[in-house]
C-alpha cells in the first residue's frame, strides 16, 4: 500500500481586509476555503480554476509560501504546518516551484550559473567547481547548452528562461514540483517543448508534480487526475478521462464549453456561461456557484454541498449528487 | 471623508510635539548661547549675566525649560524675544505678508513657467527644445541660489542700475506699489528659477509616463484630437504628483526662502530665521519652527485632500 | 451607417512594413504584409510574439510614435481613402468613427479618473455631433447592448469599480458606439477568464451580425480563430506566410510553419499523445533574421533554396495565399 507523497485536509488561507481608517478587520477574502487534496507518488495532479478561484494560492499555501490560516498539510507523512523556518529548510529540497513568468522570477542580475548553483549553496550540499559541475548537468537535463552558465537571463527567451526555472526547481532532486501556470505566459509553439520537457523529466527522475492552470488543453494533455477550484473550493475532482468526459459539476461542464475548441467545425453558438466570477471577498451564501449556475435548486443557496466521492474514484460537490 | 480629515489632523498632534521637543533640543544643544553675545561686553558683569540668566530662564534644566514653553504655547503666549522682549508672535505675524507676497509671486510665476515647459518637453520629448529645458533646468538647480542672487545683484543693480539692490522699499516710499515691484523683480527672479527648474522636470516626468499609458491609446484611437486628449485624459492624470508636490511647497509661501531674502535684504520669515539664529533667539526660533511644522501639516493635508477629489480610486476605495 | 456590400474589399493594405530605429541601425519588425479585410466578415490574424501582428494593427490605425517606430505602405485602402497618406486631422476624424480598435488590457485602457460614461460619449460627441444629454442616452442603451446590468448607474461609476470582462464590454461599446465598419480588436480576450472570454466572442459575434462590421482579430490563439473568424492570415517574423478560409486553413494547412503550429495545440482528447509535436527552436530576432525564409532554420522540410531565397506570398488556388518553396498539401 503506496503511501501518499501529499496529504491536504481541509486547508483554508484567509487573508484579511483592513479598513483604511483605523486598520480594523473589516472583511475577509476566502482564498482557499477548504481543500482536500491527496497526491500519490509519481501522480501528475492538475488543479484548474478562473481568477479568484484560489489555485494559486493553495499551490503556494501547500508550500508554505503563504502561511495558511487552517488545515493540515502532510508531506511524505509528515506534518509540516507547524514547522519553524528552520526545521522547514531540509524538507524545501524534497518540494519545489516553477513559475508562471520566467521573466521575473529570475533574478536579472545573476547569470544562469550563480542561479542555478545557489540551491546547492544554499543547503550546503555543493560548492565552486563541484556545484558547476552539478550546474552543467541540470543544463543538460533541461536541454540548455553549458554555454548558459555565463548569461544573463535577459538574454534568452521565454521558453529558455523557463527551462532554467524548471532546472533551479530541481537541482536538488525534490519529490514534489508545483508548476504555477508554467507555459501560460509562453507562446503556443513553446508551450509544446516545455510540456514535452515536463513529461520526461517526470518519467526520467520519477517526479511528482502538481500543475496549476487555466488552460485545460494543457492539464489534459499532463495531467493524471484533475480537481477544479471555484472560489476557494474543489468542486469536482477525478481521473483526466472522467472529469473531461463525464464532468458532473455543472461549473466544469461549463468550463469545458467554454474552452475554444481549435476545430472550425465545431463552432458554439451560445454562452456557456453567464455573469461575473463572484470577489472572494464577497462570496455568494450555499454553494458559492448557485447564482450562474444554470440547473440551481432552493437548497443551493443555503446549504455549501459536502463532497461525494463518486465511482472511480470521482469527486464531486454539487446538491445534484448527493450521493 | 470627514473621518479621513479629522484622523489625519489628530494624528499631527504628536507629530507637532515631536516637531517641537526635537527642535528645542537641536537649539539647545547648539554650543553658546542668547548670552554669549553680552560676554563680549565689557560693561557687563558676570553678576549681571547671571541675573539676566535668572530672568530669562535659562537657569532652568532644559525639560523644565521645554514644558514652560509647551504649556505656553497652548495658552496663546509664544512668549516674548530676549532682545526687545517683545512677543514672538507679533514679530512673526508683522514678518508674514513680505515672505507671503515674495513667495506667493515668485510659486505663482515658477510654476506656471515650469509646468508649461515640462509639458512642452514632454510632448516634443528629445527635441531641441526639450534639450535645452533639460539642460536649463540642470544649470539652474547646479548652481547655488547664492550666487544667483549676488549675480543678479551685480548685473542689473550695480552694473546696469535698472533695478535696486535690496531691501523691500526705497525709504520714504512705503506706499509706492511700482516702487515696491521693482525690488520685487530680483529676488522673485532669482527664487523663481530653481522653483522653475524643479517643476519642469516634475511635470515633464508626470506628463511622459501619463502619455505612454494604454488609456492615451484608447483616447486616440476613439478619434479625440491632440488637445482633447492631452487635457481631459492627461492632464488629470498627471496631476496627482504635481499636487503632492504642491503641497510639500506650500509651507514654504511661509518659511520663505532663507538665503534669498538674506542677499536681497528682504525683511521677510527667512531673514528673521536667520537673524533669530545668529542671536540665538530660541523663542522666535521656536515660534518658526511650530509655524513652519503646521503649515507642513496643513499643506500635506491639502494636497491628499485634493488627489482625493481628482482620483476616484482613492476617494471611493 | 453601416457597411457596403458582403464580400467587398472594406480595408485593403498593400505592402505595410514597420521598423524601429535602434543606435546602430535599423529594426525590422512587420516585412511587406499584405492583407484584405472584407465587409462583414471576420479575418484573423493569427501569430505568436515577435509576428509582429499588433504593430500591424497599430500601423494601420496611425498609432505608433514615429519616431521611433517607421511606417511605409504602398496603400492603406479604407473607404475611397490611402490611410496611409491622409493628414492626421483627417484620420482622428476616421478614429473611433468609421474604424475602430479594442485593446488587449482592459485593466489600464481607461482612463480611471473619468466615469465610463463619459468614456463613451465621447466618441458620440466628437463624431456624431450630439449633445450630451443625447450622447448619454446612448451611451446607456450601448451599455446595456454589450450586456453591462444596470447601464444607467454604471455610466456613473468609475473603471476600477468593474471587473475585467465589464472593462472590455465597455470598451467594445466605445469601439462601436459610432457602428464603424472596421474594428480592429488585438487580443480581446487574452487576459480575461475561459468564461468571459466564451461571454465577449459571442458578443463581438452578436455585434458583428447586427451591425455589419468587419473585424481583423488579431490572436495567438488558434483556438479561438478557429470559433470566430471566416479567413485567417497567419504571420510569422513580421510577414504573412499563409491566408485562406478558415476551415480550409485548419483541415489542410499549406504553410510548415501553420502545420507545426496547429499540431503543437494540446486538444481534449480521451487518449492524449505521449509526446505533443513541438516545433523546434526559437522565432528569430527582429534585428537578426536569416536570409531566405525566416522558417527555414526550424523547418523539417528546407531545403538549400529556402535559406538562400526568400519565398513570396503567392496564390495557391482561390482564395488562398501561401509564402513557401514547398508547401505542405500542396
Amino acid at each position: 500500500m503506496v503511501e501518499p507523497l501529499l496529504e491536504v485536509r481541509g486547508l483554508r488561507t484567509h487573508f484579511p481586509i483592513l479598513s483604511k481608517v483605523l486598520r480594523r478587520r473589516v472583511g475577509t477574502v476566502r482564498a482557499v476555503d477548504g481543500v482536500d487534496l491527496t497526491v500519490m507518488p509519481g501522480e501528475v495532479l492538475g488543479i484548474v480554476g478562473e481568477s479568484g478561484s484560489g489555485k494559486t494560492t493553495a499551490g503556494k499555501s501547500i508550500l508554505r509560501l503563504i502561511e495558511a490560516t487552517a488545515g493540515s498539510i502532510a508531506f511524505e507523512g509528515r506534518e509540516i504546518t507547524g514547522l519553524s523556518t528552520a526545521a522547514m529548510l531540509p524538507l524545501r529540497r524534497r518540494m519545489q516551484i516553477v513559475f508562471q513568468d520566467p521573466m521575473s522570477s529570475l533574478n536579472p542580475r545573476m547569470t544562469v550559473g550563480r542561479i542555478l548553483s545557489a540551491p546547492f549553496e544554499i543547503h550546503g550540499v555543493a560548492r565552486g567547481a563541484q556545484a558547476r559541475g552539478h550546474v552543467v548537468d541540470l543544463l543538460r537535463l533541461v536541454g540548455l547548452p553549458e554555454e548558459a552558465v555565463d548569461r544573463y537571463p535577459h538574454e534568452f527567451s521565454g521558453g529558455q528562461r523557463q527551462r532554467v526555472g524548471i532546472a533551479r526547481a530541481l537541482a536538488l532532486r525534490p519529490a514534489l514540483i508545483i508548476g504555477d501556470e508554467p507555459v501560460s505566459a509562453l507562446d503556443v509553439s513553446i508551450q509544446a517543448q516545455i510540456m514535452n520537457l515536463l513529461k520526461r523529466l517526470q518519467g526520467e527522475l520519477g517526479l511528482t508534480y502538481i500543475l496549476i492552470s487555466h488552460n485545460l488543453g494543457v492539464v489534459s494533455h499532463i495531467c493524471d487526475r484533475v480537481a477544479v477550484m471555484y472560489l476557494g473550493r474543489i468542486v469536482e475532482s477525478g481521473p483526466r478521462e472522467a472529469l473531461f468526459f463525464d464532468a458532473k459539476h455543472p461549473y466544469t461542464e461549463a468550463l469545458l464549453a467554454a474552452v475554444p475548441s481549435p476545430d472550425p467545425g465545431a463552432r458554439r453558438r451560445s454562452v456557456p456561461l453567464d455573469g461575473d466570477i463572484p470577489s472572494p471577498a464577497n462570496p455568494p451564501t450555499g454553494c458559492a456557484f448557485h447564482p450562474r449556475c444554470p440547473q440551481a435548486m432552493a437548497r443551493c443557496a443555503v446549504e455549501a454541498p459536502p463532497p461525494v466521492m463518486l465511482a472511480g474514484g470521482h469527486s464531486v460537490a454539487c446538491h445534484l449528487h448527493p450521493g | 471623508m470627514l473621518s479621513y480629515i479629522a484622523r489625519r489632523l489628530l494624528q499631527s498632534v504628536p507629530l507637532l510635539i515631536g516637531v517641537s521637543v526635537i527642535g528645542f533640543g537641536l537649539m539647545h544643544l547648539a554650543p553658546g548661547g542668547p548670552l554669549a553675545v553680552y560676554t563680549l561686553n565689557p560693561t557687563i558683569t558676570s553678576q549681571d549675566i547671571d541675573r539676566i540668566r535668572i530672568v530669562l530662564g535659562l537657569d532652568q534644566p532644559v525639560h523644565i525649560q521645554y514644558f514652560k514653553w509647551a504649556a505656553g504655547m497652548f495658552t496663546g503666549n509664544w512668549g516674548n524675544t530676549f532682545f526687545g522682549g517683545r512677543p514672538v508672535l507679533h514679530v512673526i505675524l508683522e514678518r508674514m505678508p513680505a515672505t507671503f507676497l515674495l513667495m506667493g509671486s515668485a510659486l505663482s510665476l515658477a510654476i506656471l513657467i515650469g509646468a508649461t515647459i515640462g509639458v512642452l518637453g514632454a510632448i516634443r520629448r528629445y527635441s531641441v527644445f526639450d534639450m535645452l529645458a533639460t539642460s536649463g533646468a540642470m544649470v539652474a538647480l547646479s548652481f547655488p541660489t547664492f550666487w544667483f542672487g549676488l549675480m543678479a545683484i551685480y548685473f542689473f543693480a550695480v552694473h546696469l542700475g535698472w533695478l535696486p539692490s535690496g531691501g523691500m522699499y526705497r525709504l520714504g516710499e512705503e506706499d509706492n506699489i511700482v516702487d515696491l515691484l521693482r525690488h520685487l523683480v530680483l529676488p522673485v527672479m532669482v527664487l523663481a528659477l530653481v522653483i522653475t527648474a524643479i517643476w519642469s522636470r516634475y511635470t515633464r516626468s508626470s506628463f511622459l509616463e501619463v502619455l505612454h499609458q494604454d488609456y492615451m491609446r484608447t483616447a486616440k484611437a476613439k478619434g479625440l484630437r491632440a488637445h482633447e486628449r492631452l487635457l481631459r485624459h492627461a492632464l488629470p492624470n498627471a496631476l496627482k504628483p504635481l499636487i503632492a508636490l504642491l503641497g510639500i511647497e506650500l509651507p514654504a509661501l511661509f518659511s520663505g526662502a532663507l538665503v534669498t531674502e538674506t542677499i536681497f535684504g528682504w525683511p521677510g520669515m527667512g531673514r528673521l530665521f536667520v537673524d533669530a539664529l545668529g542671536m540665538k533667539e530660541y523663542p522666535i526660533l521656536m515660534g518658526m519652527i511650530m509655524f513652519t511644522g503646521m503649515f507642513v501639516i496643513v499643506g500635506n493635508l491639502l494636497a491628499d485632500i485634493a488627489i482625493a477629489l481628482i482620483d476616484p480610486r482613492v476617494r471611493l476605495g | 451607417m453601416t457597411s457596403a456590400g458582403e464580400g467587398t474589399v472594406a480595408l485593403h493594405v498593400s505592402n505595410l512594413s514597420v521598423s524601429f530605429r535602434i543606435p546602430g541601425g535599423v529594426l525590422p519588425a512587420v516585412d511587406g504584409v499584405s492583407f484584405e479585410l472584407r465587409h462583414g466578415e471576420t479575418l484573423g490574424l493569427v501569430g505568436e510574439s515577435g509576428s509582429g501582428k499588433t504593430l500591424t494593427s497599430l500601423a494601420v490605425l496611425r498609432l505608433l510614435e514615429t519616431p521611433p517606430a517607421q511606417v511605409t505602405a504602398d496603400v492603406i485602402m479604407f473607404e475611397g481613402r490611402d490611410l496611409h497618406r491622409i493628414g492626421e486631422s483627417e484620420m482622428s476624424d476616421l478614429r473611433g468613427a468609421r474604424l475602430s480598435m479594442v485593446f488587449q488590457e482592459p485593466m489600464t485602457s481607461l482612463n480611471p479618473l473619468m466615469t465610463i460614461g463619459r468614456q463613451i460619449d465621447e466618441p458620440l460627441i466628437r463624431h456624431l455631433g450630439l449633445s450630451g444629454a443625447a450622447a448619454r442616452a446612448q451611451t446607456v442603451e450601448l451599455l446595456d447592448r454589450v450586456g453591462i446590468p444596470r447601464p444607467a448607474e454604471a455610466a456613473r461609476s468609475y473603471p476600477h469599480q468593474l471587473s475585467g470582462g465589464m472593462r472590455q464590454r465597455v470598451m467594445i461599446a466605445i469601439a462601436l458606439a459610432c457602428r464603424p465598419s472596421v474594428l480592429i480588436a488585438d487580443e480581446p480576450t487574452t487576459a480575461l477568464d475561459v468564461t468571459i472570454q466564451a461571454q465577449i466572442l459571442t458578443l463581438l459575434r452578436e455585434l458583428q451580425d447586427e451591425m455589419g462590421t468587419a473585424i481583423l482579430l488579431i490572436t495567438h490563439d488558434l483556438a479561438v480563430i478557429a470559433q470566430t473568424a471566416d479567413r485567417v492570415a497567419v504571420m510569422y517574423a513580421g510577414r504573412i506566410v499563409e491566408t485562406g478560409p478558415v476551415a480550409e486553413l485548419f483541415a489542410r494547412p499549406l504553410h510548415p510553419y501553420t502545420e507545426g503550429l496547429l499540431r503543437s495545440v494540446p486538444r481534449i482528447v480521451r487518449t492524449p499523445l505521449a509526446t505533443l509535436p513541438e516545433i523546434p527552436g526559437v522565432v528569430p530576432a527582429p534585428g537578426n533574421l536569416p536570409d531566405g525564409c525566416a522558417f527555414a532554420a526550424r523547418c523539417d522540410f528546407a531545403d538549400p533554396t529556402c535559406h538562400q531565397q526568400r519565398p513570396i506570398l503567392a496564390a495557391q488556388g482561390p482564395d488562398r495565399e501561401v509564402a513557401c518553396w514547398h508547401p505542405r498539401h500542396g
